[in-house]
């Protein structure tokens, strides 16, 4: 097969993954826990999805009309931003707040500083700390996994007017009908009751939280595919979650009553979806190979540390933040030598 | 910084009014960021504090003013210092007498009005070569655009953080506050939008009236 042979200088690429081509791949890997997410919530979840991705694009749309710079809107990056965003918000928040949260996320997370491959943090994460920080009750009113009326009925605050205070949940969920509610996800639980959920219900994700983060399973399977195909940088993620487990180890072999095990730690919160889909956002994340380890055990480490000692349940968001503000400085400092350069000599002075 | 004026300035509409808008302390020179940011968290606070450096700045400037040509070169700084710090004295018992709610609201702020920049900005720059009306007339121009600008960032954060202007209700009590306004980070977001608004309208200003020209707006 002649025709077949293409004789050319090195480096030979196979093939070119464009931005589109990843971002539409991550998109792929999301839509199963999107799934997952709507099962286990019902239509609210579906909502808030829609609603997070909506706003996202349309922000997008508007500040790329704004910059006179052409649709950005077709690179996907606002679609992940727009489903992370909604993946990592309780199912019953407000539609209202959502919009604002992928509105604060795109407009300030990222065009603001120019767009996609300028933005210092990960935008949706820009959005969910916003929201965290304007409206501290609503992002922590959690509902039941699993209701029966799920599919038929939205939760209450989902459909709150603009600008109103969602009602409260409890006589909502007391009509439910689900034994022994006590309106905490497994970290809350083990933070302030320590006690450990089972965890296999953490892992598969039987449990309450928000959206899309309960199954570290599934999660695990769609990032796994996601680093497969090239899409995310694998040592983050891996030592993302080494960091959260060897930070974790020493508290649970001193005192297994109060600190809880490794595996709980993976395998609760948001931690998963946080190491696969946002702690190894390519633009804010280290580019050197030592860097992205050094970044992802720096957010694995705070996470737990957060979880631990600080007033907030969980710590991931922040800390990924954090990680991203130091990304740059990681990465100056882990730049690779070049080969056959020689070593700086450190001048006297 | 506005350039300094070389010549004796004649009093006119402009001496006044550019205070509020080309030469405004917060939105244009980013003066004073320091009671911009910190007080800006209900309307009243932010007017209270627009009001006090107003008169501090008035104040200030019609004794630098006058006293220009006996305060020697080298020791104007301390001097300019000494007399500011006796205005915001004033100012600082004279808030107490009127509402110590408001004292305690507006806190160390008040003292730290000594140290803003605006006000030694504007000594040096223009009440120390400008004669006394002329500088009278311009410390209330810089004066009333930082209130301006104090009260576009105190209502708007007041109105998101609490749902409430002046302490009135305006949206009746299910409205769901944005606790971020009137914390910290909430100032620095909506300055920053205010910023953006008003560099917007100027650089749209701009390009209008650099169109007929034919040059393009941004080839600035």
């Amino acid at each position: 097969m002649v025709k077949g042979i293409e004789i050319r200088t090195s480096p030979h690429l196979k093939r070119a993954l464009n931005v589109q081509q990843i971002m539409r791949s991550v998109v792929y890997a999301m839509l199963p826990i999107c799934a997952f997410a709507i099962w286990q919530f019902g239509l609210s979840a579906a909502l808030l999805l829609a609603t997070t991705t909506g706003a996202a694009v349309a922000t997008e749309a508007w500040f790329s009309r704004l910059r006179g710079a052409g649709n950005t809107v077709a690179d996907w990056s606002a679609v992940i931003t727009g489903i992370l965003l909604g993946l990592t918000l309780p199912p019953g928040f407000p539609l209202w707040m959502a919009a604002v949260a992928a509105f604060v996320g795109i407009g300030l997370g990222k065009a603001l500083f120019g767009g996609l491959g300028y933005n210092v943090m990960n935008p949706a994460l820009i959005g969910r700390a916003f929201v965290q920080a304007a409206f501290p009750v609503a992002i922590t009113t959690w509902t039941p996994a699993f209701a029966p009326s799920r599919f038929v009925e939205l939760i209450p605050t989902t459909l709150t007017a603009p600008f109103m205070r969602p009602e409260s949940v409890t006589d909502w969920i007391a009509g439910l009908g689900v034994d022994s509610w006590t309106g905490a996800t497994p970290l809350a639980m083990q933070k302030f009751q320590h006690v450990e959920t089972p965890a296999w219900d953490t892992f598969a994700g039987l449990v309450s939280g928000s959206a899309g983060e309960t199954s570290a399973l599934l999660i695990l399977v769609c990032g796994l595919w996601l680093a497969w195909r090239g899409c995310l940088d694998w040592r983050i993620p891996a030592s993302v979650l080494a960091g959260a487990a060897l930070t974790a180890l020493p508290f649970w072999l001193v005192d297994p009553g109060i600190y809880p095990s490794p595996w709980f730690v993976l395998s609760s919160g948001g931690l998963m979806l946080a190491a696969w889909f946002m702690a190894s956002d390519m633009v804010a994340s280290p580019v050197t190979p030592w860097g992205a380890i050094i970044y992802g055990v720096f957010i694995g480490a705070l996470t737990v540390i957060i979880r631990l000692f600080g007033g907030l349940v969980e710590g991931v968001m922040y800390a990924i933040l954090l990680g991203n503000a130091a990304g740059p400085l990681i990465s100056a400092w882990t730049q690779p030598r070049v080969y056959g350069a020689v070593k700086k000599v450190q001048a006297k002075s | 910084m506005a350039e300094l004026p070389k010549h004796q300035e004649d009093l006119s509409l402009d001496t006044f009014v550019r205070g509020l808008w080309k030469e405004n302390p917060v939105f244009v020179m980013l003066l004073g960021m320091c009671p911009t940011l910190a007080v800006s968290n209900s309307a009243i606070n932010a007017i209270s504090m627009g009001l006090a450096t107003t008169f501090v700045l008035a104040g200030s400037g019609a004794l630098i003013s006058w006293l220009r040509n006996w305060i020697p070169k080298q020791v104007r700084i301390a001097s300019y210092i000494v007399i500011i710090a006796t205005f915001v004295t004033i100012v600082d018992y004279a808030i107490q007498a009127i509402s110590l709610d408001l004292y305690a609201a507006l806190g160390a702020f008040i003292q730290l009005i000594v140290v803003n920049c605006i006000i030694l900005g504007r000594a040096e720059a223009y009440a120390s070569q400008q004669r006394l009306v002329p500088t009278l007339v311009n410390s209330l121009g810089i004066g009333a655009g930082f209130t301006i600008a104090l009260f576009a960032l105190g209502s708007v954060r007041e109105i998101l953080g609490s749902g409430t202007l002046f302490g009135l209700h305006l949206f009746g009590a299910g409205f769901q506050p944005w606790v971020v306004m009137v914390l910290p980070p909430g100032g620095f977001f909506v300055l920053g939008a205010w910023l953006l608004l008003f560099n917007w309208i100027k650089q749209r200003g701009e390009r209008r009236a650099d169109a007929p020209t034919g040059v393009p707006a941004n080839a600035r």
